[in-house]
């Protein structure tokens, strides 16, 4: 076994861009392989669902061409979590594509290991209907068979099992479809022979690129090294710096238990961690703890259509629009209802949104408004786009003439900053799938390609 | 009196998952750390009563000693991205708690 394997992490997001110069400065020592996550449910389920990434392809083109050449000319595997973003066919697909465009362009060959992650509605709806499948959180409806058929796009989020069958089979460049994100980097160090829980939560820490530094940032380059009862992790690049605040702050980031974290398969128990500073800006982290399930359940995703959207932003000066303006657009909702009496109510939905006035937390914003101005935003949802831009020009053109109670400003009562004023969005989506699956047989399939 | 946006070093609010937020609020000063944790300010009615939720809403309230950390999971009422969302990425969330009196 090796004394310790070192992880380079160029990124928090794969297209996100790094220094180069951080990326490089890990090669003063040995790495034993490049791992980076490419994806993210955080921008919602927009990039699923329409088959989107969430990084320009010219973005990943720019930061994949740095990684393929370094982890090729010192023979060390390059493996990609949830390829383009939301890890489903398309996404892996354009992956796939920009990595043949830059080996010819390098004039260089190599081996890949592509595993997919898709899974089709058959496989669901079996699952579904022998009692496999589970809800998420309890605030996630139970799945129907209907909500599975209206979802087109549907990914598992794998472990490190099919990471590791590529390893074995001595892949230069591993794209993974949707992974769970620290599953690609916890894969290199059990191949290594390393602890799972320690690989695992230096997974957790390392995918987010240089976040758990001082100042932290998705966009630079951060080293983990995994040693047999411990693991360290430190800034690539000078002008940041890891503390044991930093790291525990990050062991925290964007899940819901602070320790507690599920993962395919196994639950990873942080509780009894400790964080060390052994060298200036290099933190230990012992006692990572990995017990494995006695079930073995996968995250599923997916995403369907749920409407088309136009909307419009404009401001709003007038306090005694200001004032009033809850009522005004009611009032306005009313008058564009009573002009469209062909259309079923339910087939449309009006959302005014008062950026300056509780826009942000809605509902449940606790301050009072104190302001001068509104920044204000409506949107139509409806089943057609056509619809959609109807009912959203008439709400517009209602809304800028409208004469309420007591107004003065008779000329207009918005302020368009763009011509034209209404901007189509094309289709709405939502996670419709979110569920865990109970499984008995790795179902990620590998395919090995010679390029 | 003293706001918790004073005491913490990190108030931050992000998705865990499309279907919950979560609040983290970091120290870096043992004493801060434990004078807010002892004084139980930060609990499951404070957080209902400030994000007008109910008990049911919050999923996790923990607090994590070695990272001087308190972590706050509620559900979302609308899941990230779907209409009438407002904030996708749900970093947004934790303005309120800043004001917190300690």
């Amino acid at each position: 076994m090796q004394k310790s394997i070192k992880i380079l992490s160029p990124c928090g997001i794969l297209g996100y861009g790094f220094p180069e110069q951080s990326f490089l400065n890990a090669f003063h020592e040995k790495i034993h392989g490049i791992v980076v996550d490419a994806g993210s449910t955080d921008a919602g389920p927009h990039k699923l669902g329409a088959n989107v990434s969430i990084v320009s392809r010219r973005a990943l083109k720019k930061d994949l061409s740095i990684i393929l050449e370094n982890g090729l000319k010192h023979r060390i595997p390059v493996i990609i979590g949830s390829a383009g973003g939301a890890g489903a066919k398309t996404h892996v697909e354009l992956t796939i594509e920009v990595v043949k465009e830059i080996l010819a362009e390098q004039n260089t060959h190599a081996r890949i290991g592509v595993i997919w992650a898709d899974f089709k509605q058959q496989m669901i709806i079996d699952a579904l209907e022998e009692g496999r499948i589970t809800p998420l959180s309890v605030n996630i409806p139970k799945l129907t068979i209907q909500q599975i058929l209206e979802t087109k796009t549907i990914v598992a989020q794998m472990g490190h099992e099919p990471i590791l069958k590529a390893l074995k089979q001595r892949c230069d460049i591993i794209l993974c479809g949707r992974s769970y994100d620290p599953s690609p980097f916890a894969a290199l160090g059990i191949y290594h022979g390393m602890d799972p829980g320690l690989s695992y939560h230096l997974g957790k820490i390392l995918e987010c690129g240089a976040l758990c530094a001082e100042p932290g940032t998705t966009k630079d380059s951060i080293l983990g090294t995994l040693y047999k009862d411990s693991f360290t992790v430190q800034a690539l690049n000078p002008i940041r710096q890891c503390t044991p605040t930093s790291v525990a702050a990050h062991t925290f980031y964007e899940k819901e238990h602070p320790f507690i974290l599920l993962g395919p398969g196994f639950t990873l128990n942080l509780e009894n961690c400790e964080f060390n500073e052994i060298e200036e800006g290099v933190i230990e982290v012992r006692n990572s703890q990995y017990k494995r399930d006695e079930e073995v359940r996968i995250k599923l995703e997916g995403a369907r259509k749920v409407a088309y959207r136009t909307f419009v932003i404009a401001g709003i000066r007038d306090p005694l629009l200001i004032e009033r303006l809850e009522a005004v657009e009611e009032e306005v909702l009313q008058q564009v209802r009573s002009y469209f009496t062909e259309i079923s109510e339910e087939d449309y939905q009006v959302n005014f949104y008062h950026y300056g006035k509780d826009a942000v937390l809605g509902e449940q914003e606790p301050s009072p408004f104190l302001g001068h101005e509104i920044g204000a935003m409506f949107e139509v949802l409806a089943k057609t786009q056509e619809l959609a831009n109807s009912i959203c020009a008439n709400v517009r053109s209602t809304f800028l003439h409208y004469g309420y109670e007591g107004r003065k400003s008779s000329a207009g009562n918005l302020a368009f900053p763009f011509a034209p004023s209404d901007i189509e969005f094309g289709p709405v989506y939502e996670f419709s799938i979110y569920h865990l699956m109970r499984i008995t047989q790795d179902p990620f399939l590998l395919e090995v390609m010679e390029v | 009196m003293v706001k918790l946006v004073e005491k913490a070093k990190i108030l931050r609010s992000k998705n865990a998952g499309p279907f919950e937020i979560t609040l983290d609020v970091l120290f870096d000063d043992k004493k801060a750390y434990e004078e807010v944790k002892n004084s139980g300010i930060i609990s499951k009615e404070s957080i209902a009563e400030i994000y007008n939720l109910s008990l049911a809403d919050i999923h996790h309230l923990v607090y994590f000693d070695q990272a001087l950390g308190i972590k706050i999971t509620i559900a979302r009422k609308i899941s990230s991205g779907s209409p009438g969302d407002r904030d996708v990425y749900g970093a947004q969330q934790h303005a309120p708690l800043m004001n917190l009196e300690l």
